[in-house]
């Protein structure tokens, strides 16, 4: 199979790779740029395990092309933190507990971070349909909405 | 995974070109929320034809002629907009429920009508409202209407070498409105058991002079039921003109039994969803 060249944004650098059309984004992130905190749960879209941000709207990579993202900004959990220093949603996470396994956590916090841009002061409720799409299988969702209102909270008063 | 060969023209015409004269199997990518699946597992090799470089394709303009909806615009895009959701909050209640999150940044209502499944939440809402499907192809451009574009469990009337190019909505009168329920047995991200869109016009004394009934998830295709939408034309909506609608809907189902739901429950529900939708449509338009 012929490969594509591809150039897009990802995490703020621009980065430039051969593509076979086949592979989705998260394939790509993976196996061809090294950024394997995105994590591959179902494959079919329904767990957000693999969430990342385009262009600022929140998708599951695993249903997205690596072609697609040609001039495209993409941002991955690689690029949630400031170097060496946590984003408060991760700091969030880790204080309240909220994971156990790890393999929905990178999701959950891209997700966190798109839901807490459009909507800094949400409900428990408004928290909870909106993650509805990243699926936990250890912690029963409790301490990472616990950690989603902290952040929250948090973010606006930091704001 | 399919073998891909990928290609995102920036025209209709170029998009009709590279679809009519493939040689291998062509399927239009919109947000790939159905096509990325179905392409998983088979091993052969498909023209993918990105469609979202198309001037239009991802954008809705909202006029004195109505709403044109780019066929591929992300869900998330649309149901952002609270000047189409003023006029048609039925439409925009049926593309929130589609997935979750992410699946809302990149499914599309040309995808759904596209994909034509008969569970499909925005093709009853397209069919109370109206809506015309522009079709291009190599002849040129043809117009259907929204009741008429699926024709059977994933089929659809598009033909070789052509593709969905905006779906319009001509502007609804004044005192108009419309409402979208479906039966699902979660709280949400779910597949509808039965669906019903309504949309109705009132005059200055409350009553129905204009109604458009359609259900969903209860056939092959989603149906237009004018017997439904007779039996509130010339109504205040009254209780047994609301039941007569819900007769008629549940007559003209025609649903199967499988693992979420009987013929004889989705028949009734889908009854129920009507008389509600109908309702919530009337309370809208003549608030």
């Amino acid at each position: 199979m012929e490969k594509t060249h591809v150039t897009a944004t990802v995490n703020g650098d621009v980065k430039e790779f051969l593509c076979d059309p086949s592979d989705t984004l998260l394939q790509v992130l993976r196996d061809e740029l090294g950024l394997t905190g995105t994590k591959e749960g179902c494959g079919s879209g329904d767990c957000g395990a693999c969430s990342v941000l385009i262009n600022d709207r929140l998708v599951c990579s695993c249903l997205v092309l690596g072609v697609e993202a040609n001039g495209e900004v993409v941002e991955t959990i690689e690029g949630i933190g400031n170097g060496d220093k946590l984003h408060v949603i991760q700091e969030k996470f880790l204080e309240h507990a909220a994971l156990q396994c790890g393999i929905c956590t990178p999701g959950l916090v891209i997700s966190t971070k798109a839901l807490l841009e459009e909507n800094p002061n949400p409900t428990e409720e408004e928290a909870r349909y909106y993650l509805a799409g990243n699926l936990c299988r250890c912690t029963g969702y409790d301490k990472i909405i616990k950690a989603v209102m902290d952040a929250a909270k948090t973010m606006r008063e930091d704001a | 995974m399919v073998s891909v060969v990928y290609q995102a023209p920036d025209t209709l015409e170029g998009a009709v070109e590279l679809l009519a004269n493939s040689k291998i199997t062509a399927k239009v990518l919109a947000g790939g929320t159905d096509l990325i699946i179905q392409m998983q597992g088979i091993n052969e090799e498909r023209l993918v034809v990105d469609v979202k470089k198309i001037p239009g394709m991802l954008e809705a303009t909202l006029d004195q002629e109505g709403l044109r909806l780019g066929p591929a615009m992300p869900n998330a895009a649309l149901t952002a907009r609270e000047d189409i959701k003023a006029l048609f909050p039925g439409l925009v209640e049926a593309a929130y429920l589609i997935g979750s999150t992410q699946v809302q940044g990149r499914c599309s209502v040309g995808g759904n009508l596209c994909n034509s499944s008969p569970a499909a939440d925005t093709i009853p809402a397209l069919i109370a409202n109206g809506a015309q499907c522009v079709i291009k192809g190599p002849e040129g451009l043809r117009t259907i209407a929204a009741e008429n574009f699926v024709t059977g469990v994933g089929r659809n009337c598009l033909v070789d070498g052509e593709l969905l190019a905006a779906i319009n909505i001509p502007r609804p009168e004044d005192r108009t409105s419309d409402a979208y329920l479906r039966f699902i047995p979660r709280t949400e991200m779910d597949i509808a058991v039965a669906g019903a869109a309504v949309s109705i016009t009132l005059d200055s004394e409350g009553v129905c002079t204009a109604a458009r009934v359609a259900i969903g998830a209860v056939a092959v295709t989603a149906l237009l039921v004018p017997d439904a939408s007779n039996a509130l034309i010339g109504t205040k909506l009254d209780e047994a003109a609301l039941q007569s609608a819900a007769n008629a809907a549940s007559e003209a189902a025609n649903p199967i039994t499988d693992r979420r739901g009987t013929i004889e429950f989705r028949k009734h529900v889908v009854g129920v969803l009507v008389k509600r939708a109908a309702k919530i449509a009337a309370d809208r338009a003549g608030a």
